[in-house]
């Protein structure tokens, strides 16, 4: 169990390596909350835009007097129109996710939820609304929703594999799943067409042990679970490997195909490696989406 | 005891126990390894695959071998092995142990003693009594038999000597009484007294015989020829091929004794002795003392020399050195002959020669010397020196010694000097008288034609007459000699050319020379010359080889030392006499040896003595050490030992097999490498951190160079400033941290060579973000520290037209992730100045060696392997602004590196375009 305020607290370390990049939204129609982004076309929102004579229709308080008092005609100030983007993640909080193969390691799920609170902060701090469907919490803006958010992160999962949760996606916004995708492919697959069907675009991140990549076992072994619903004996753990590293390679593959026909993008990310080159690309995975 | 070749078993029962090891391995063999439990997320992948094969639920043969090995020693362990158990001597009746007691004894002497004390161990068991007797000592009168516990405490003070057997030994074996069995220690050098006492021995009762099979060796005394020694090593068998070394020791110019020459040589398969000869300068020859065969202790091991061997040092000085002249009439032509052969000469100038500390000095016709030189001269006489004059015409002729004597004549001399049987002058030339009682020269024949024409007259004085040495028919006096101090004065009246006298011409001149120790002496003193003379050791060898003082030793006479013999009574060493020292050497020039060859019906043994060794604790570590490889290959069999939990019995396994720290040397493999190409270099704090940002920052920065300018870096590289060539890298960077050791020595000489020859270091505190330049931080405190030694010039903060400022870029901050302006750099001359319509100043030529800053440009520089920028930069635009100026810096710095003052130059473009008349 993770201790909400120390997540928070190296979740914004990860997240203060990188400058607030604005989230660009692919579809204007949609989705249109008032926020930060500006749309470069004349809308509801804070920035100048620019002026226009007015027009039959246009609210008399729209007028710009001290504008049109430069000139014969009457000018509407316009503003630029701003939206702000959605994005749902779903962590995979599962018993799996708790795996680290050596003390120094962190364990999957400990990487799986500074990785997406970190893209929370940086989400937020840009304007957008994140919400997370495996805690529960709605689509929110707002520096205190974060709290909330490393609050229902570090909540655990009893089941031995997670299976992503789309209930909660809007239409149109952004979804992130954050797993190992180790469980039944085809509960990620029904949850991607179905977010597909929605419109909703994302990135999938595939969080793996070293270990896991690279099956450093030999002689006779049983390997469980770590909910140890599965189990599995073997007399020479060395001689699977290859197998092993083929499945391995095809689940990731897979996935790889599921979310290039979805239009979600996909990475495998170590736990070994250093979680802001993953941070980065799920960022612009996120944010340059077209 | 139950035997098995050598080997006796305490407990031979406990060996059946080797009959349930097939049993064992039965068992063994049906038990698989346990199976690992492992929680594991990727077993998801693993439902449904099946094993190859079922083989491994078996234990592996070689693990088994390993387990019946260990099971084996254990029970052979217990069953109480012994090697060579002892076995006891018998036999009754008195016992003769006999010693060759020679020098060849003392070569494993302590081998004999233990033997010998075995031996004894063995009689006083029996219950014999014993005798022990060197055959270089034998004892007056009747064997002394005695209780073994007796010769027990005597045989280790019993030292062999120096010498061998005397040749009647076989009287005194012949003249023993009664029945004994005899034990004879042979040295195993073989003599003529051997046979007839060990017939003698033979008639008396059994005889035994302990020959160590070593070769013994000995050296020949050192010969001296063609103005190179030669010293002739010995051995007694050939057969083999043997490489050996002598060694030459003497004295230093300090004084203390020291091996001044070495060398080596190989006796040849069937060689028996082999030449080795010893080039050495006359300097070093003359001090010489022995020669040692090295690795071997024996007196025949080592060769003393004496005079023999010695070259006097003779400077020939003449008054006429005028080369114009015939050669004949040189007043030092027929020095040179007779010195020659003999001695070796010296040229020059007075005073360079006395440097050089020559044993005699030879005026020829040398009238004045100057003040200086004169008290020179009576130093270097004080000290021993001999000083030979000889008359002449300008001797004659000059006022030296007229009044009063001359400091450097023995004699006053009259007026002119005297001219007999010449054109103008009358009577016989004058013939020398036979020499006198007290002369030197007594006992050398006078040739009848040798005759004086011309001298100079001595004057007539109280103290005359005990100086003349020699002198003519009709009394006067043609050689005369004074001592002064240690040393002593000689004056020959005539001239050391024919003009004066014949005597130069004759042989007598070279005898004469020789007496007076001018010349060196044939090798050795004949018999005849030893006559009525009487040595007195000065050192005597021990039968080790050591060379020890005299005490008190009589002296023994000339005829006694021609011999050569050493004895008792004249133990091998230096004898001196008068005027000369002669060696007595264990060996003569015509020695040889070999070995003693015993009759076929005489028991030989080696002194080996095979003591007991008890096996059981050796097996027993070699079962435990077995077990400790079968923990080992167990876990790696069944996946324990690489497996993900294994981490810390491997670092325990790793940690206890003591591997060497991990050695960074450069190869020269490396260095091609790192000379090929542009390599830009950071220092290896040994933060590991600080490390990889520094590679990550100099990557990026070679990077940019790659793609924005001709620079073509490739990779980083580590620096370690004590292993490795600095000067293969133009620019370094040197990241503080606070706790940074200091550098080496060798690492602040590698450091100060570079920052001389032309090398750049980037100093970077990486700490602008909390402190000013030079102020308190810890990193700046630990900068200051380093830099201490260093070599680094005058600083200042980067001007505004320094040359760092326009090198690619044109910049006037050079930010890194921090932005602080304190950058110093090495300050431009103080009369540097800003010359009217020029941009900048004519600064100083080269590079500045030193760049030191805190704005952690590592930092901004940082990309990873898939150039990501590893750090954030300020923020937004403006930080990405501030790394990009960061990025120019850095590129400036690397342009300033490689391309110096180039840019400083292109101030006088104007001024050349305008001198070309453009």
């Amino acid at each position: 169990m993770t201790q909400p305020q120390t997540l928070r607290t190296r979740a914004e370390d990860v997240a203060g390596a990188f400058p607030p990049l604005l989230a660009q939204a692919d579809q204007l129609a949609a989705t249109v909350m008032v926020g930060e982004h500006g749309r470069r076309r004349a809308g509801v929102g804070d920035s100048f835009w620019q002026y226009r004579p007015a027009q039959l229709g246009d609210e008399a308080r729209s007028i710009d007097w001290r504008r049109s008092a430069r000139a014969d005609q009457n000018f509407v100030r316009e503003k630029e129109w701003q939206t702000a983007q959605s994005v749902q993640l779903w962590v995979d909080g599962s018993a799996s996710m708790h795996f680290a193969s050596e003390p120094n390691l962190v364990t999957k799920a400990d990487r799986a939820r500074v990785l997406s609170l970190a893209l929370s902060i940086l989400l937020i701090r840009g304007g957008e609304r994140v919400g997370l469907s495996s805690g529960g919490v709605p689509t929110r803006a707002g520096q205190s929703h974060l709290i909330r958010l490393a609050d229902a992160l570090s909540a655990d999962d009893v089941d031995d594999y997670g299976c992503p949760d789309t209930s909660a996606m809007t239409p149109l916004s952004r979804g992130v799943f954050v797993s190992d995708f180790m469980g039944d492919v085809d509960a990620v697959e029904r949850a991607l067409s179905e977010a597909a069907t929605r419109g909703v675009r994302g990135a999938l991140v595939q969080i793996l042990d070293p270990q896991e990549e690279a099956f450093p076992f030999d002689g006779r072994t049983i390997f469980q679970s770590m909910g140890g619903s599965l189990q599995h004996e073997t007399l020479k753990a060395g001689d699977l490997r290859d197998r092993y590293l083929d499945r391995l390679a095809e689940r990731k593959d897979r996935l790889d195909r599921l979310a290039c026909e979805t239009g979600w993008q996909f990475m495998t990310h170590h736990t070994g490696d250093a979680a802001s080159s993953v941070l980065l690309w799920l960022y612009s995975a996120i944010g340059q989406v077209r | 005891m139950f035997m098995l070749g050598p080997l006796g078993f305490l407990a031979p029962w406990l060996l059946l126990g080797l009959t349930v090891l097939p049993i064992l391995w039965l068992l063994l063999r049906a038990v698989p390894p346990a199976p690992i439990r492992r929680q594991f997320p990727g077993v998801a992948f693993l439902l449904g695959l099946t094993d190859d094969d079922s083989q491994s639920d078996k234990t592996p043969w070689l693990l088994m071998l390993l387990r019946m090995l260990a099971v084996a020693a254990v029970i052979v362990g217990f069953a109480g092995p012994i090697l060579n158990p002892k076995t006891e001597r018998t036999g009754s009746g008195p016992l003769l142990i006999l010693l060759d007691g020679s020098w060849a004894d003392a070569r494993d002497w302590s081998a004999k003693q233990d033997r010998m004390d075995e031996l004894l161990g063995d009689a006083e068991r029996a219950d014999r009594t014993v005798a022990v007797v060197p055959l270089t000592d034998v004892p007056e009168g009747a064997l002394p038999f005695q209780s073994p516990s007796e010769w027990r405490t005597r045989i280790a003070n019993l030292a062999p000597n120096p010498w061998a057997p005397a040749a009647d030994v076989a009287d005194w074996a012949n003249g023993l009484t009664g029945e004994f069995e005899t034990y004879w220690m042979s040295d195993g050098v073989d003599r003529d007294s051997r046979d007839a006492v060990l017939s003698a021995l033979e008639t008396r009762g059994p005889v035994t015989v302990f020959e160590s099979p070593r070769a013994t060796l000995a050296l020949r005394p050192a010969q001296f020829e063609d103005g190179e020694i030669s010293v002739t090593a010995i051995r007694d068998v050939g057969g083999v091929t043997r490489d050996i070394s002598i060694t030459a020791h003497g004295l230093d110019p300090a004084g203390n004794e020291r091996a001044l020459a070495s060398v080596a040589a190989t006796f040849d398969a069937d060689e028996q002795s082999v030449e080795v000869p010893f080039d050495l300068p006359p300097e070093l020859r003359n001090r010489v003392t022995r020669f040692e065969l090295d690795g071997v202790r024996t007196a025949g091991a080592v060769t003393l020399t004496d005079d023999a061997l010695r070259r006097r040092e003779v400077a020939l000085i003449a008054g006429r050195e005028d080369r114009e002249g015939l050669e004949l009439l040189s007043p030092l032509h027929y020095l040179e002959q007779a010195l020659e052969p003999t001695a070796d000469l010296i040229d020059g100038s007075l005073t360079d020669i006395l440097l050089a500390n020559p044993d005699v000095l030879v005026f020829a016709d040398v009238a004045t010397l100057t003040d200086g030189e004169q008290d020179e001269v009576l130093d270097w006489l004080d000290a021993g020196g001999l000083l030979l004059r000889f008359a002449g015409p300008r001797l004659a002729a000059s006022d030296i010694s007229r009044t009063t004597e001359d400091p450097l004549m023995p004699v006053r001399l009259r007026v002119g000097g005297r001219s007999v049987g010449g054109a103008m002058s009358w009577g016989e030339p004058k013939t020398l008288a036979p020499f006198t009682e007290d002369s030197p020269f007594l006992g050398l024949r006078v040739p009848a034609d040798v005759t004086v024409t011309a001298q100079v007259m001595a004057q007539p004085d109280p103290n005359l007459s005990s100086r003349v040495i020699a002198e003519l028919t009709d009394g006067t006096p043609l050689v005369t000699r004074k001592s002064v101090g240690e040393g002593q004065i000689i004056l020959f009246h005539v001239t050391a050319n024919a003009e004066w006298s014949s005597l130069p011409l004759s042989g007598l001149f070279v005898q004469m020379l020789e007496r007076m120790a001018v010349s060196s002496r044939p090798s050795s003193p004949s018999a005849e010359e030893l006559e009525g003379t009487t040595w007195a050791a000065t050192g005597v060898l021990d039968a080790f080889g050591r060379l020890n003082d005299a005490a008190n030793l009589a002296g023994i006479t000339g005829a006694r030392l021609a011999e050569q013999t050493p004895a008792a009574d004249m133990p091998p060493g230096l004898y001196a006499g008068d005027d000369r020292a002669v060696a007595v050497n264990v060996t003569t020039v015509d020695t040889t040896l070999a070995r003693p060859t015993w009759p076929a019906r005489i028991t030989v043994e080696g002194l080996a003595v095979a003591s007991e060794v008890l096996l059981k604790g050796w097996l027993i570590a070699a079962a435990l050490a077995l077990l400790a490889i079968d923990v080992v290959a167990s876990l790696a069999v069944s996946g324990r030992l690489f497996g993900p939990r294994a981490t810390t019995a491997m670092v325990a396994i790793v940690a206890s097999m003591a591997f060497a720290p991990d050695v960074r040397a450069q190869s020269d493999a490396d260095a091609i490498v790192v000379t090929s190409e542009v390599v830009l270099g950071y220092v290896v704090t040994g933060d590991s951190e600080v490390d990889q940002i520094s590679e990550a920052g100099l990557r990026g920065l070679s990077r940019t160079l790659f793609r924005r300018t001709s620079i073509e870096p490739a990779d980083p590289i580590g620096v370690d400033l004590d292993a490795d060539e600095l000067a293969f890298f133009p620019f370094l960077y040197w990241p503080i941290t606070g706790d940074q050791a200091l550098p080496s020595r060798a690492a602040y000489s590698n450091l100060n060579r570079y920052l001389r020859s032309g090398g750049m270091i980037l100093f970077d505190t990486r700490d602008a973000d909390t402190a000013r330049f030079g102020g308190g931080s810890p990193e700046g405190r630990r900068l200051q520290a380093i830099a201490r030694p260093l070599d680094i010039p005058a600083l200042e903060p980067i001007p505004s037209d320094h040359v760092l400022t326009r090198t690619f870029y044109l910049l006037q901050d050079f930010p890194g992730r921090y932005a602080s302006r304190d950058v110093w750099v090495e300050a431009a001359p103080a009369d540097a100045q800003l010359i009217e319509g020029m941009p900048f100043r004519n600064l100083n030529d080269g590079v500045t060696p030193v760049v030191i800053g805190g704005n952690d440009w590592a930092r901004a520089w940082a990309v990873d392997q898939r150039n990501n920028f590893m750090f954030p930069v300020g923020r937004g635009n403006s930080g990405e602004r501030q790394r990009e100026i960061a990025y120019r810096f850095g590129v400036n710095l690397i342009m300033h590196v490689l391309t110096g003052n180039y840019k400083s130059d292109q101030v006088h473009v104007p001024d050349l375009l305008d001198r070309l008349g453009q």
